[in-house]
């Protein structure tokens, strides 16, 4: 091997040095944490960014002429011009802070949504979707008399584009498609999918939770309307998130709450809103985990996110191959395209009873329906054990994994 | 007949001789793969308790002014838990149950080992046995005016 090419590699060993918690020990055991498509571990420089900003500038943001303010102000903003290159968006006025994808959705229901959508229009999603790409549509639907429809999967766990294109008609108003399914793993044909949207005179909103931390996203490429996506999933602070969106369309959109920050002039009898991004983000924002989210983003580039994908490939291939091996295990979701998650059923045991027992040995995995009981249903399964791998996880922690299942249905069956 | 803090006395003696969790996790799964399920009759929806994320089935009988419980799960340690529950409150009268405080499950450590939403299920499982002691004792007081 040569020199060139051990310096390209992603030097795990040292990457876990710069994440505190994985020192920790649980049940007297080292940690082996594999729930990263829940929330990933921060960083210290994350940490850091944290302490630093409520001991040397917490201030209100905006508003005051004060030197904290303005110190403080340029934190936050900073972070959206991270964000905004992080995503390739065209402009900075694109990019709103949002409390995560959870709320990026939402924002865009009730807004975008309650505008334009009427009795009888129709919103496609898919039955992979995540609860909270699920919810805010059956509310809306309810509430406007439109129809919601889901695109079917087939026994990989990969979108049948061919119903989709039926689905697909002058009805259709919205797709909202999830980049990545939190449950599977698998990668969907975003860019194919609108394109076909597109043509049919539909918007599209990606739901972007899982992507954003594995794939190279380019919102102006992928030609999507909305992109939503949370920091805590890619190594920043919880409670914090981007809401993209095409500036035309934003403009267009009436705001989503009221209140302080996002007005240009209040009287009693009319309030004009604030340009963007300001008119989607009222009252005091997080700053200080907005501020932080900008050294996640950092650290994320600082390695590079193909080398990142890469060494979760591996791990996805490695860790595949051995659980395999074990006698009535079954993965759930073998897509061609697929990024970090590997979930799986044993015969006979329930993952409840194996998540229990891996904890028991340190190891965090995901059981259950992963907030996707309609893809649950598809299978035909309860839910699944998830194991999800980030840029410090490491082969000797999938053979812990493995040594961990393999006791437990030892002691199950 | 033993009191329920008698036998709650009994499961925390027969807990303290395990050295490890993986001990105390073998007896647990032990019992729960010797827990007699439920008929196909009983695992109906009426009979679900919510928990997290197992499916728990809960029945109760009422007979000579004592209180007799049958339960299933479909995942085993929970399975196991329940048998414990069963152990330390079937056979006694309604009263008994609904002042039970069972302190054996946080002497035995299963609160603090099982995370807080699993533990969920097994408090909602103890509500459950209680509401169905409150029910009857009710009934029974009305029905001897």
């Amino acid at each position: 091997m040569s020199t060139q090419t051990i310096a390209k590699d992603l030097d795990v060993y040292a990457i876990r040095q710069q994440f505190p918690v994985l020192k920790r020990q649980v049940k007297g055991r080292p940690l082996v944490y594999f729930d990263n498509a829940a929330t990933s571990q921060k960083p210290q420089v994350v940490l850091d960014a944290l302490m630093d900003y409520y001991t040397t500038m917490n201030a209100n943001v905006h508003r005051g002429i004060h030197t904290l303010a303005e110190e403080a102000t340029a934190a936050f903003e900073a972070t959206r011009d991270a964000a905004h290159q992080f995503i390739n968006a065209s402009s900075r006025e694109e990019v709103i802070f949002t409390r995560g994808t959870t709320e990026g959705i939402n924002l865009v229901a009730y807004t975008w949504g309650r505008q334009n959508i009427k009795a009888g229009d129709e919103i496609i999603i898919s039955e992979m979707e995540h609860h909270s790409n699920i919810v805010p549509w059956q509310i809306l639907c309810e509430e406007k008399g439109a129809v919601l429809k889901m695109i079917p999967i087939n026994g990989e766990g990969e979108l049948q584009m061919d119903a989709f294109k039926k689905l697909l008609g002058p009805k259709t108003k919205l797709v909202s498609i999830v980049h990545v399914s939190n449950a599977l793993g698998t990668v969907n044909p975003v860019e194919e999918i609108i394109e076909l949207a597109h043509k049919a005179g539909a918007l599209v909103l990606v739901d972007g939770a899982q992507s954003s931390v594995h794939l190279d996203i380019d919102v102006q490429a992928m030609d999507c309307d909305f992109f939503a996506f949370s920091s805590h999933k890619v190594y920043g602070p919880t409670g914090i998130g981007i809401l993209y969106g095409k500036k035309e369309i934003l403009e267009a959109m009436p705001p989503f709450q009221g209140g302080g920050e996002m007005i240009k002039e209040v009287t009693l009898e009319k309030t004009t809103y604030a340009d963007l991004p300001y008119k989607f983000e009222a009252g005091t924002p997080n700053i200080a985990d907005a501020v932080a989210f900008k050294a996640a983003i950092e650290f994320v580039n600082g390695i590079g996110k193909d080398k990142i994908r890469k060494h979760e490939n591996d791990l996805l291939a490695y860790a595949t191959g051995q659980l395999e091996q074990i006698p009535g295990l079954r993965v759930i979701g073998k897509a061609v395209n697929k990024v970090s998650v590997l979930s799986f059923v044993v015969n006979k045991a329930h993952p409840q009873d194996i998540g229990i027992l891996l904890d028991n040995r340190g190891i965090a995995v995901r059981t259950g329906h992963h907030c996707a009981q309609p893809l649950m249903t598809c299978f035909g399964i309860p839910g699944t054990i998830r194991a999800s791998f980030a840029v410090y996880n490491t082969k000797e922690e999938v053979d812990e994994l493995v040594t961990g299942l393999q006791k437990a249905l030892k002691m199950l069956l | 007949m033993k009191s329920i803090q008698e036998i709650e006395q009994e499961i925390v003696e027969e807990f303290s001789l395990f050295d490890s969790w993986d001990d105390k996790y073998e007896y647990i799964i032990d019992l729960g793969k010797r827990l007699p399920g439920l008929e196909a009759e009983h695992k109906k929806d009426e009979n679900r308790v919510r928990g997290c994320q197992s499916t728990v089935w809960l029945v109760a009988e009422y007979k000579d002014g004592k209180v007799y419980f049958k339960a299933d799960s479909d995942a085993v340690i929970v399975k196991g838990l329940i048998s414990m529950l069963i152990r330390v409150l079937t056979g006694h009268t309604p009263d008994e149950i609904i002042n039970a405080k069972l302190g054996f499950i946080q002497e035995i450590g299963m609160t603090t080992h099982l995370a807080q939403t699993r533990s969920n299920g097994l408090l909602s499982m103890v509500k459950q046995m209680k509401n169905y002691a409150l029910a009857f004792k009710v009934k029974s007081e009305i029905s001897h005016g």
